[in-house]
């Protein structure tokens, strides 16, 4: 990979969050990737850094960008998904009330995460933390 | 139509009027679950939202809409004023709802 951006994402941080999804935007703006690919980027990192700030303990969000495809990685170091068919089902959400009014927690971060990504992988263990890996053709 | 075109309109005030209005609003979207919008609004867009919290923002920039507006009077909180100057997002209030909004929008040819 040519270029790497690492963030770390704490929990119940609303306020600063999106801020590295806006970093990663502007950083592939710079390097001047397509509209289109830009827009997919930033769905799926939005969405993955929303997740860290709702559901995880903490995590952290890697941008890895080559050639020929982009890799966001999102990382967290629990608590861990215990069905992942479940929780990739839209409108299925663990959120409580407080997120929810916020408009969060529809159920749609994870869809909206494999909708799009052109490859889309998550593993989770309870108790040790979820990882996803997506990577965006350029 | 642009966003200084739609302040003409005496209903809709601009809550941060150090920002740029002369962005062209290209479609209008209607949403408050921030998933559903950022998966389905366009770029270039008005959207109308009884959210007001700072994550609109981020939404609205990410997916690089022309302005945000905020129906029947809902108060924005100065968070979300401070980071819309930042990222130069015009925020607008009414006191028209969001269907009223949409027809004013539709009128004007979006």
């Amino acid at each position: 990979m040519s270029y790497e951006l690492i963030f770390d994402v704490k929990r119940g941080d609303f306020d600063t969050a999106g801020e590295a999804s806006r970093k990663i935007k502007r950083t592939l703006q710079q390097l001047g990737v397509s509209n289109k690919v830009i827009r997919k980027v930033s769905i799926a990192g939005y969405e993955g850094e929303m997740n860290l700030a709702i559901h995880s303990s903490g995590g952290k969000i890697l941008l890895e960008v080559g050639e020929e495809e982009l890799v966001l990685t999102i990382e967290d170091s629990g608590p861990g998904i215990a069905n992942i068919d479940l929780a990739m089902t839209a409108g299925w959400s663990t959120a409580g009330d407080e997120v929810r009014q916020m408009g969060f927690g529809a159920g749609m971060g994870l869809p909206n995460m494999k909708n799009n990504a052109d490859n889309f992988q998550i593993s989770s263990k309870v108790g040790e933390g979820t990882k996803i890996v997506m990577k965006f053709l350029v | 139509m642009k966003v200084s075109e739609l302040l003409e309109n005496k209903e809709f005030k601009c809550l941060n009027p150090q920002v740029g209005i002369e962005g062209v609003i290209q479609s209008g979207y209607v949403g408050d679950l921030l998933s559903w919008v950022m998966a389905n609004a366009g770029n270039g867009c008005a959207w109308a939202t009884i959210q007001t919290h700072v994550n609109i923002i981020a939404v609205a920039t990410l997916l690089e809409m022309t302005c945000v507006i905020i129906p029947e009077g809902a108060e924005v909180e100065e968070s979300t004023l401070e980071r819309a100057i930042i990222e130069d997002i015009p925020i607008i209030t009414t006191g028209l709802n969001a269907y009223e909004v949409c027809k004013i929008l539709g009128n004007a040819g979006i």
